[in-house]
């Protein structure tokens, strides 16, 4: 146990370079997605069947494909198509096109459950596609898919490791890396599932927060 | 003012409506009742084009009245809908809930809005649930707020769709008063209903609708105090003395 904290010690400062990049990745992804989600969601919903039979298939297609072959494709691949990234470029593309498939789902699901009646009532007073959605529906989708955002957002803290495999030198990496330069395994891994753990914690707070918040209307 | 010409809809093999020619003049009140099912609640959403219909013409104030062309949103905004489950929206409060079109949709100035709604909140006795939220209100005053709503769009015609038929007996009541005055004030209405109280003591007209067609219309009293068809006379007797 004594090793243990003197390792943390000197590992810590290095794993803390690891846990900035693991915060750009995650950040980058959550907003990407977020927004790719969004367009496909409302693509999807339009009532227009060549935007939402496009989104449907641009979904699937993003969910049959793994993560980390989307990125080694970014990656390794671009490049011979005339397009380079850099590897935390790629890593944030990569990440965010993958799980902006989730989120779409999500966000329709948020969307379609909202009341028929609700968009009636919108209608009736003139209002037109954009401006119900704007001033009727997400605001009140927005209640519903904020919990399953926040797993989203958790599951996404600990998916911006694979972007380790694409050479981004967040804290998964930087852990490996110390861990084959030191032979350390146990101290280094422990630490980085801590750090890991410490980072997640506030984001299931979060989620509680929003299922509570949901619960309550 | 309000024109339908032979109009017909069908849901996939239902024809729902077979041929409805009516017309409502301005200042009229006109119900309309029938049984469930005869297509009562189409007519009123055809009319401001929440269902499209399939042949024959609708329109109001001469525009025709077609589902899908911009045309709607000048249509939507001179004919409110009040509806039987109210519709309000719950994330927004009450005066919100007036305000919303007039802000958002006619883009009339803020201040000048806020007044009116205040007005209209006053006008259905509930200025002082303005900044209250619709879950937190009953049936009958969240109907009351809708047909405020409905009024703050200013509109030339109200549709009411069964306005009464999902609230608690005793609140009933509040919101045909409501109407009663509003039809006093010379607001054109169409209203589906089975008050027949109302429809006798307020209509000026009315249709009874079976099977999707007008079986017979008139003066209102005349009508259900008198029917002469014998599908009218069957319904009035089980509505009026279902026992």
């Amino acid at each position: 146990m004594k090793g243990f904290w003197h390792d943390a010690a000197e590992f810590f400062p290095i794993l803390m370079n690891g846990v900035a990049l693991t915060i750009v990745v995650t950040i980058g992804s959550l907003l990407l997605s977020t927004v790719l989600g969004l367009v496909w969601a409302m693509m999807r919903v339009s009532g227009i069947k060549a935007l939402s039979m496009l989104s449907a298939s641009l979904i699937n297609v993003i969910r049959g494909i793994p993560i980390i072959v989307l990125l080694f494709y970014l990656y390794f691949v671009m490049p011979d198509l005339g397009v380079t990234l850099s590897a935390l470029q790629a890593a944030i593309l990569g990440l965010g096109i993958a799980y902006s498939a989730y989120q779409a789902e999500n966000f329709r699901a948020g969307i379609e459950a909202i009341d028929k009646g609700q968009i009636e009532a919108a209608q009736s007073i003139g209002m037109g596609w954009w401006l119900t959605m704007r001033r009727v529906v997400l605001p009140q989708a927005v209640r519903i898919v904020l919990p399953p955002y926040g797993n989203v957002m958790i599951m996404m803290l600990k998916d911006s490791s694979q972007a380790s495999t694409i050479t981004v030198a967040e804290l998964a990496l930087q852990g490996k890396l110390i861990a084959s330069s030191t032979f350390k395994n146990t101290s280094v891994f422990t630490l980085v599932a801590l750090m890991y753990l410490t980072m997640s914690i506030p984001l299931i707070l979060l989620v509680r927060h929003f299922e509570k918040r949901a619960g309550k209307r | 003012m309000i024109e339908l010409n032979d109009v017909h809809k069908s849901f996939g093999k239902v024809e729902v409506l077979k041929g409805i020619t009516a017309s409502v003049e301005k200042g009229e009140v006109v119900c309309i009742i029938g049984p469930s099912g005869s297509g009562k609640s189409t007519i009123l959403r055809c009319i401001n084009g929440l269902e499209s219909y399939d042949r024959g013409e609708i329109s109001v104030e001469g525009l025709k009245v077609h589902r899908d062309a911009p045309s709607i949103v000048n249509i939507r905004t001179q004919v409110s809908m009040v509806f039987q489950r109210f519709n309000l929206f719950p994330h927004r409060t009450v005066l919100e809930n007036v305000v919303e079109g007039p802000l958002f949709v006619k883009k009339e100035p803020r201040a000048q809005v806020l007044e009116r709604g205040r007005a209209l909140l006053a006008q259905v006795g509930l200025a002082e649930k303005a900044d209250a939220h619709p879950p937190q209100l009953s049936g009958g005053q969240q109907q009351r707020v809708a047909i405020a709503r409905a009024l703050a769009m200013q509109p030339k015609a109200i549709l009411f769709d069964e306005p009464t038929s999902a609230l608690d007996p005793e609140l009933v009541g509040d919101v045909l008063g409501v109407m009663r005055k509003l039809a006093d004030d010379g607001m054109t209405m169409v209203v589906v209903t089975h008050e027949m109280g109302f429809a006798r003591d307020v209509a000026d007209r009315v249709l009874f609708i079976d099977g999707g067609v007008i079986v017979e219309q008139g003066p209102a009293k005349a009508l259900l105090n008198q029917p002469k068809h014998p599908r009218t006379q069957d319904f009035l007797r089980r509505v009026l003395h279902p026992l």
